[in-house]
């Protein structure tokens, strides 16, 4: 069954179309992987997808099981278990990444209707599920991404995504900008949040990424559509012959 | 003479946006309306008021009567008639109060619902409060312990009484009676407010805090506090205000005054919430209020910390005089403006001794059609040899309606002092708010986080126990804001 059913999107930015026609199918338990040059509307597309100001369909329709999530604010996306990793994370600055992640957790749980954690014990869990991303105790003193690294913003976007156990997670190009032990990390944490009801989909340019999170199905996007899809081994051709035979087959 | 009836309803549908906008249905003292030497006479004569202080006032009321309203704020109001207004109202109570036990149950439960109980068992601990309920001080927490260490926390109508002396010496030496409009009608007028002072060489082992309340219809609170630290002596002093949401507007016309000798430091710190009036900007509290400290010891500090996020319309400029060498001012300002309010607030500080030092940090906050001016002064006297001074003021501006002003005057009369001026203006961002929501956060809670983190600096200078009720304040404030 479909968590997320993405039909024939079309969505314009001042006037300029950027999605033409996207469709996408994700069903519960899957990963999937987005490729394709840059500027061709991957963050585009997880922006409509969270409901971002000013990213509203033109045309075609997106529901989340079974929903129409074009009605719904991005906060309401959130609760139903959507989650975006910014491929640029935003600072906060004066906002403590602790109680960032305390407001987003219980703010999580009070929506499901289960107990929210007091501070101590927040403080305790937060700890373990930071400490499996290795992240420092003194990063979570600091302001939410305010002055982080590259590496550094793109941990702290999969620690919010540990602590919010999405059902259906976007990770937009998670893996730039970490180095080799973090890549492994990272993803390590990524495969241990999958289950056979969630799903994840991965926005990136490199194959690397890939040979930790395995994908079922990959995507090739170019000119804000989707234009071919196939199993892993669609990435490894990407990877050796870049993308000019692909858009050369359709055109 | 009893005062609007309180239902849940009431309550019920206030609480929504207005917390605090609930009266309390209590018998009241009130003196006839208007104002004339006959009215100052009446509250002086109701307090016991030696008659120095009765001179001082009738005094104050000549020059007053001679005086002009100021107008250089940015901010509008029509005309107040001061002859409508009631300059005393306060509970009845049969005798004088022996203990805590003694007062009203109906005001107990008054402060219990503004989250403020007088009752010491269940208080916060660590911190003595003195309740002002409209016209009166109507009770002081922890005076025994305090006495115990020679700290004097009282009623100033108190320590007239009690204390005369110390109060000739040091009220209207900060603020003098004819400082400005409002001043000259406070020292006429004023009711009640707080006295503390601090022994040389005692660290008042508690925070001291002081609630004012304005309950009566058409009543102006015109309360005067007086702090004194000598040497070597601290204190940590809260104020908090809130008043019912009625119609017609109140004048809240304060004076503070504060006094460091010799190494001592006061800081003094405001969450201010009076009734704003409602979003179209009907009611509310006029708060025109003058507040300064003088450090006249060497090596002292004064420190103001406000969060003002109330009131239809906020005139203050909490100053320091830094007239002791090595002297240190400081002022933190939260100032939120929302719907149709309007702030003029700042600071002054006037550097006299040498090696002064002064830091004024500014967050001003303004959303729906409000204006939310900054106005500072930096004056360095030719004296002020080797003074130093920082300031940053920043401007958040939420939706496109609202505007923010930043006015500093510099006068700088010595070369080789060092004055910086820093200002920003900034929108909330959509990133930012998208980021938040993204995570799960409504348009209010996520608001709420960025002006949070925006006026962290000035935040992180409240005592522990308000700053959490400060951030709350915040998001209240702001409420309707956004989305
Ligand atoms: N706010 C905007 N205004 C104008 N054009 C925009 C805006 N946002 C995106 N675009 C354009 O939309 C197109 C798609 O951008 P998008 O960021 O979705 O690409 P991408 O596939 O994520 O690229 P990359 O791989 O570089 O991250 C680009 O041509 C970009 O310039
Ligand atoms: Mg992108």
């Amino acid at each position: 069954m479909p968590i997320l059913e993405i039909k024939n999107a079309e969505l314009s930015i001042d006037n300029k179309k950027i999605l033409k026609g996207l469709s996408l199918s994700v069903n519960e338990g899957e990963t999937h992987a987005i490729m394709g040059p840059n500027g061709s509307g991957k963050s585009t597309l997880s922006y409509m997808l969270a409901g971002r100001d000013g990213y509203e369909l033109d045309n075609g329709s997106i529901t989340f099981d079974n929903i129409d999530l074009t009605l719904l604010s991005p906060d309401e996306r959130s609760n139903l278990g959507l989650f975006l990793a910014f491929q640029y994370p935003v600072e906060l600055p004066g906002v403590s990444s602790t109680n960032f992640l305390r407001e987003i957790f219980n703010s999580r749980k009070k929506y499901l209707g289960e107990n929210e954690l007091s501070h101590l014990d927040f403080i305790k869990y937060l700890r373990k599920v930071a400490e499996n991303l290795s992240i420092k105790d003194e990063m979570l003193k600091r302001y939410v991404n305010f002055g982080f690294s590259g590496g550094e913003k793109k941990r702290f976007e999969i620690l919010q995504m540990a602590l919010l156990n999405p059902k259906i997670s976007v990770l937009d190009e998670t893996d730039s900008g970490l180095d080799v032990d973090a890549l492994k990390i990272v993803s390590e944490g990524v495969n241990n949040l999958k289950d056979k009801k969630n799903a994840v989909v991965v926005i990136t340019h490199y194959q690397r990424l890939l040979d930790y999170i395995k994908p079922d199905i990959v995507h090739i996007m170019s000119d804000g559509k989707i234009i071919k899809s196939g199993d892993a081994d669609l990435a490894l051709y990407v990877e050796k012959n870049g993308y000019s035979e692909i858009l050369n087959e359709k055109s | 003479m009893v005062a609007t009836t309180e239902t849940i309803n009431q309550v019920k549908t206030t609480t929504d946006k207005y917390k605090y906008g609930f009266s309390t249905e209590i018998e009241v003292d009130k003196a006839p309306k208007g104002l004339n030497e006959d009215i100052i006479r009446f509250i002086s004569q109701k307090k016991d008021e030696p008659k120095w202080m009765l001179d001082w006032r009738l005094e104050a009321f000549k020059k007053w009567k001679r005086m002009e309203k100021p107008n250089w704020a940015k901010v509008s109001f029509p005309d107040i008639d001061f002859q409508d207004i009631y300059y005393y109202a306060a509970p009845k109570s049969k005798k004088k109060l022996n203990s805590l036990d003694e007062v009203d149950p109906e005001l107990l439960k008054t402060y219990e619902k503004l989250g403020i109980p007088l009752n010491e068992q269940k208080m916060l601990a660590g911190v003595a409060v003195d309740a002002v309920f409209d016209s009166v001080s109507v009770a002081t927490t922890f005076r025994e312990k305090l006495s115990e260490v020679g700290v004097i926390f009282c009623p100033i109508s108190e320590a007239i009484i009690n204390h005369p002396d110390l109060v000739k010496k040091y009220i209207g030496s900060v603020v003098p009676v004819t400082d400005n409009y409002y001043t000259a009608l406070n020292s006429a007028v004023f009711t009640d407010g707080s006295f503390v002072y601090i022994p040389k060489g005692v660290k008042c082992p508690m925070e001291l805090s002081t609630y004012f309340r304005i309950n009566e219809k058409n009543t102006g609170q015109f309360e005067r506090t007086l702090i004194i630290a000598e040497d070597e002596g601290y204190v940590s002093y809260l104020e908090g205000c809130t008043a019912p949401q009625r119609d017609e507007n109140q004048l809240h016309a304060a004076v503070v005054e504060l006094v460091a000798m010799n190494k001592s430091q006061i800081k003094y710190s405001t969450v201010q919430n009076w009734y704003p009036g409602d979003e179209k900007g009907k009611g509310g509290i006029y708060n025109f209020v003058t507040k300064r400290g003088k450090c006249l010891g060497e090596n002292s500090k004064i420190s103001w910390t406000q969060v003002e996020t109330g009131s239809s319309i906020t005139w203050k400029y909490p100053s320091c005089i830094l007239m002791g060498d090595n002297s240190i001012g400081e002022f933190y300002s939260v100032a939120i403006t929302n719907n149709a309010q309007q702030a003029d607030t700042g600071t002054k500080m006037i550097h006299i001794g040498k090696n002064t030092k002064s830091t004024i940090i500014s967050k001003g906050i303004s959303a729906g059609k409000s204006q939310n001016t900054y106005r500072g002064q930096v004056q360095i006297q030719k004296s002020a040899y080797n003074a130093r001074n920082f300031t940053q003021c920043d401007s958040l501006l939420i939706g496109d309606t609202c505007s923010a002003h930043t006015v500093p005057y510099i006068n700088q009369h010595v070369s080789n002092a060092k004055v910086e001026h820093e200002a920003t203006t900034s929108k909330i961002s959509e990133e930012q708010l998208f980021y938040c929501m993204q995570r799960g956060l409504d348009a209010e809670q996520a608001t709420s986080m960025i002006v949070n983190g925006f006026c962290k600096e000035v935040m992180k200078e409240l005592p522990m126990e308000f700053a959490v009720e400060a951030q709350k304040l915040i998001g209240i404030s702001l409420e309707g804001s956004v989305g």
